[in-house]
Parts: structure tokens; sequence; C-alpha cells
């Protein structure tokens, strides 16, 4: 995996860690109503963990489909279903539903993977993914060494990429916790909370369709 | 659409809430008893630097009759910034108006021209009672997954009464929100500690014991709702029940603590048939971990001449105050009581809840009293406060007369009017002033009666929040 590929997956893991829906409101939230930071801080790995559960698989299906079907079609097909799922989100008004606020560690990290499924949150990387080629295609040394070794060391590939994206979201997501929760307040929430969810879906639309054009 | 930025009427805390601007306008639902004209949504002006400040300057008329609308509420509060499903770029624009009567469910939009709610959908009460099994549709609370709706009657049956589920987004009728009810059979309203996922709801009675009028034979049997039931908000299942004793006829309004670090909060019961009094409860979660309900407000019934009194009450010679409604300021501090039947709204500061000092009261109207606003002393006021609605930052209240179509008619048998009346607040030590400038009443409301008021913008009975 080259150094543009890391620091693409990343940056997305930035912007996962960002979004206040994908888990640090509800750190926040969780710190808050026990008066307590600890609480805020024993919230983030659980909320993590469902996150890298959810984009880990999407992200070991993706490679090891990939290290065994000739040529594009998996870059082509998952670019069209991102796209998809894209406008989707884009032009749907519906929004996720959970009701129960009193979670345990695996139950948040249960919430976290459902919410970041839901939100497609894996399938955003698949630009990066469905890119790092097999052979007859330029990519990069792991990746064209996994896809040689068979599915299951591709999976690795995806799970690698997974991981890495899971940090950056945990160390973005931990910083607006805490600045929020010790230094800025909620009050913050009522301007700057920008529709991410509508930059999101925009995000993932230009992503499928960059996936199509890098490599049809 | 969505927005780009969140609504603005959307609050994290109840903190936050407390300093939203004045509010311009107030919705009031208007129903005509005799079901000859249609109901309507009133709007009032509330801004006192406006020439038209206190008058009726929108009306909507709904294009049914015999609705009886009563209790309504937002699409859309400050719950939609709860962190598990967040989606605070939502609009508050809708109105979602139940008929109490007819069980239709009005949908009216206020965002083109707030002064002229548009009608945008009907819910038929064929579709609440075939998704979900009820009709009556009663109390709306704006919920972090979904519109959630009371209602006191089952859909083909008497009962059970329980809470409907709403779409956000489409409206139409998701299904019955309960999984196990246990033997809850008696509904009416209901609220929650979101941050707890607890459900609260309480008990009045089934159609057949309300719409005709108050059942005497059923009040001194003791049949009115007087329990209280907690619920797992995230199982929907019931989890405890507290009974206050059969003497506590009509367990109604619940307003919980705003304060979501809180889990307390209070409850209004109608009448003691022992003696005509009428009590405020707390419900608060005791060292067991169990709810427990505490009696901290009493008010006695007033005695009086049978001359004076209907017929309904003659055989008691005495006023029952009837606590109909009672409205928690956001900021926790003051409760404020209808005594219907006496025509009184009293204040309490509820800083220390198992403690309530009454800081105020205001009489109007009541069975006997009849007594006047300040501003028009020569009308002898029907009806009493009733609905009570609190602005967010606790400095107004405002107070409408009607309680029920039917009931109404018994305790003034001569006609209860219409009146809609403002309170200034000292929010500092206490205390209530009537508004002099602030009475529309009479014809101003076109023949129809008024019930709840909800406040642009949101209020204290209006939005409930996830964050301290």
């Amino acid at each position: 995996m080259t150094a543009g590929r890391l620091a693409v997956l990343a940056a997305l893991g930035a912007f996962h860690g960002l979004n206040p829906a994908m888990g640090w409101l509800f750190a926040v939230a969780r710190g808050m109503q026990e008066g307590s930071r600890p609480v805020l801080l024993r919230s983030l790995p659980p909320i993590a963990a469902g996150h890298l559960a959810s984009v880990a698989i999407v992200a070991a299906v993706v490679s090891a489909t990939e290290s065994v079907v000739a040529g594009n079609v998996v870059a082509i097909a998952g670019g069209v279903v991102l796209v998809g799922f894209g406008l989707w989100r884009l032009l749907s008004a519906r929004h996720f539903r959970w009701a129960g606020m009193r979670l345990s560690a695996a139950q948040l990290a249960g919430w976290s993977f459902l919410m970041s499924s839901a939100h497609g949150a894996g399938l955003m990387l698949l630009p990066v993914l469905a890119t790092t080629a097999p052979a007859g295609h330029p990519a990069g040394h792991a990746a064209h060494l996994a896809a040689a070794a068979g599915p299951p060391a591709a999976a690795l590939t995806g799970l690698a990429a997974a991981g890495v994206h899971t940090v950056a979201m945990f160390a973005v997501m931990a910083a607006c916790a805490l600045l929020v929760y010790e230094f800025v307040g909620l009050s913050v929430l009522r301007r700057g909370w920008f529709n991410v969810d509508k930059l999101w879906a925009a995000v993932m639309v230009a992503a499928g369709a960059l996936t199509i054009a890098l490599t049809a | 659409m969505t927005r780009w930025t969140p609504d603005p009427t959307f609050y994290p805390s109840p903190r936050d809430a407390a300093g939203a601007p004045a509010e311009q306008l107030a919705y009031i639902a208007a129903f005509d008893r005799s079901a000859e004209q249609p109901d309507a949504i009133a709007v009032v002006d509330t801004d006192p630097a406006s020439a038209s400040y206190g008058a009726v300057v929108g009306w909507t008329d709904l294009p049914h009759t015999g609705d009886e609308v009563h209790h309504f509420g937002w699409n859309a509060c400050s719950s939609a910034l709860c962190p598990t499903a967040p989606h605070p770029h939502v609009e508050r624009r809708y109105l979602i108006v139940p008929g109490l009567r007819s069980s239709r469910i009005y949908v009216l939009d206020t965002k083109d021209d707030p002064r002229r709610p548009v009608l945008v959908k009907e819910i038929p009460a064929a579709d609440l009672a075939g998704k979900a099994g009820y009709s009556r549709p009663h109390t709306i609370h704006c919920g972090p997954d979904g519109i959630y709706v009371s209602a006191l009657g089952g859909g083909t049956a008497e009962g059970p009464g329980g809470i409907a589920v709403l779409d956000h987004t489409t409206f139409e009728v998701r299904g019955p929100w309960e999984n196990d009810r246990g033997d809850q059979y008696l509904a009416y309203d209901f609220w929650w500690h979101l941050t707890r996922d607890v459900l609260i709801s309480s008990e009045w009675g089934t159609p057949s014991m309300i719409e005709d009028g108050l059942v005497p034979e059923l009040l001194l049997g003791r049949r009115y709702g007087h329990r209280l039931h907690f619920w797992d908000l995230a199982k929907r299942s019931l989890v405890q029940t507290v009974d206050l004793g059969d003497q506590y006829q009509m367990t109604l309004e619940l307003r919980p603590a705003h304060d979501p670090r809180k889990e307390y909060g209070f409850l209004g019961v109608v009448t003691s048939v022992e003696d005509l009094s009428a009590s405020v409860w707390v419900w608060h979660r005791g060292e067991d971990g169990q709810f427990a309900v505490t009696r901290v407000i009493d008010v006695p019934a007033e005695p009086a001449d049978a001359a004076d009194l209907p017929p309904a009450l003659q055989p008691f010679g005495a006023v029952p105050p009837l606590i109909t409604d009672i409205d928690l300021s956001v900021d926790d501090r003051f409760l404020y009581v209808s005594c219907w039947g006496t025509g009184e709204l009293k204040q309490f500061d509820v800083s220390d809840p198992f403690h309530p000092v009454e800081t105020g009261s205001i009489r109007l109207g009541g069975v006997v009293g009849r007594v006047p606003h300040p501003s028009f002393p020569g009308e002898r006021l029907a009806g009493g406060p009733q609905m009570v609605e609190v602005s967010r930052d606790g400095k107004r209240v405002y107070v409408t007369n009607s309680l029920y179509g039917s009931w109404d008619d018994q305790f003034f048998p001569d006609g209860v009017g219409a009146w809609l009346a403002k309170i200034d607040v000292d929010t500092e030590h206490g205390g209530m002033t009537l508004d002099p400038r602030f009475f529309p009443h009479g014809d101003e409301f076109r023949g129809r009666r008024v019930h709840q008021v909800r406040l642009r913008g949101g209020d204290a009975s209006s939005d409930s929040y996830c964050f301290p």
C-alpha cells in the first residue's frame, strides 16, 4: 500500500471521526450524564471497535473478491453500488432509528457497528481498496503480492486498510469529544454542526464515480 | 428537505433552551362543542412590541367537524440532537394535531406563513386503528426514533389504550409502541427520561368512561385510573406499576424533570373521592432501584352553598379543585398547577421536589368564584385556568379555560366560554401577575372552546433534552 493510499484511508477515517453521529457525541453525552471524563474516555474504544468491524467486513470482502475475480469487475460493480447508496442517502430523509441510551460496552460497540453500517462507512473506502488492483494494473507492491497469494492474504490487506482507517477515526473522534467536553461546550452544535450527512452522501457518490473512472 | 445547520429551535440542554428568545406566536387548539363548525388552530400574537399583541392573528379551520382537537405537538424538537440517532437538520415546522373524539390526526405546516398553518396530511381513524390498534389519540411527543402518540382507546374495542408511533418523515402510523404491556389497560399521558431509557405513562379512562361526561358511579366506584406505569423505553416493555390507592382518581399530566441527569417528575391527580381534594405527586427512583411515588401537594376542596353549584356537585356542598394540568418550567424550578374547579393557578417553587413551596396564586373563573380578568372586570368568567404552558425562559405562562367538551358542560352548565390569559412571572423570587394587555376571549375565538397552547419555537412541555 502506497503512502498516498494510506493518506486517503487516514483522511477518510478522520472524516468519519469528525461526524458527531458516528460516536463522539454519544461519548460526550455519556460523560456528561455521569459528570465523568473517564466515562467519556471508556466509551471511545467500543465505538471504535464497532466502526472497525463494520469497515473491516466490507474491506475484507472487497479485497478478497478482487483477488479472484478477473479484471475490474469488483471495482466497477462496487463503484455502481457506492454511487447508488450515496444517491439514496442524499435523497432519502430517513434517519437511523435507535431508542436506548444506557448501553453496556458491548452494546455500545453494537450500536456503533450498526450506525457505521447504516451509513455505509466501509463502502466509502472502495476507491482505495478496489483500485489496489491485481496483475495488469499499476498497483502497490503489497497488494500485488497479496493478490498473487490468493483471497486470504488479500483479505488481510483489506483488514490492514480498515485498521489504518479506524486508527485515524479514533484519534479524531477522541479529539472532538475531549475538545467539546472540556472546552467548547455543546452550544457549538447549534451553529457548528453542518449537515455532515449531505456531505457524506456526496463523498460516496464521488468515491464511486472515481472508482469507476480509475478502473474502467 | 433537510437543513445545512441544525434547526435553531433545538437546544442540546435545558440550560441552553432557557436562554431561547421569547416566542412571537402561540398556537391554540380551538374546538366547536356542537360539532357544527370545524375545529381550528388559532394563532395568537405574543410579541409585546406588535400592534396586534394579544389578538388572534391567524386561523386555520380543519376540514371536518366534530374532531375535538385537544392536545397537539411538534414533529421534531430538541430530542433530535440526542446522540444515538441524531438528525438535527430536520425542521420543527409541522404541528401534529389529533382529534380526541374523531381519532383523526392532522399534520399542519407552519413554515411558509407561521400565522396561517396549512393542512398537509390527514391520518384517518381507520389507519390508527388498523395499524396500531388504537383510537382517541391524545399526547404527542417528538421522540428520538419517531413521533409518539398516546391514545385512550383501542382500535375496535374500548381498550387497552396505549402509544402509537408515527414515522418522523412520512407521518404514517408505524404501529403500536408496546412490546409487552403487562396488565396496563387505561392510558392518558406519557413522557420519558430519555437518557435513562424510562417511559412513564398515566391513566384516565376508556372512551365510554369519559366521552359523555364524568360518570359519578365510576368515580365513586373508584374505577378511573389511579396508577402510574414505568416502562423500559428501549425494550418497550412494562417494568413497574405503582398504584397510588384507588381513592386517588385520574392520574393525568406527567412532567419529568428536564435535566437529563435527574430521574424524578411530577404527576397531577384530579381528585380524591374521600374528600374531593386534588394532589400532586413526585415519582423518583429509590435506593432499591424501584420507582416510588410520593404525594407532595394537597389542595383541599372549597365549601360552597349548594345553590351556587351545578347539579353534579350539589350533593357534595363543595367545589373540588380538580387539578387537571400541571407544567414544569424548563429550569425545573417552578411547577404550575391548574385548579380548574376552584379557578386558581398555583405556582410552587419545586427546587426541592419533595418540599414544594407555594410562591404564587392567581384566581380566574371557577365554579363559584367566576373571577373576572382585571382588564374586563364586568365579565364573570366561566371555566378556570386549565391547560398551562410555560415559555422556555420561564418568564411567561399561558392558560386556557376549557377542560374537555362534555366535562365543561357538567361543571359549567351555563357555558364555559373561551379565554386565554397570559401571566408574567418573577423568575427570581417567584410570584405571578396577569398581563393586562393580553386576554383574547369570547368572540375572538369564533364560538370555539380553547384547549392546549403551543408556543412557536418550543415551550416547557414540548422538548426533551439528552445533555445536561
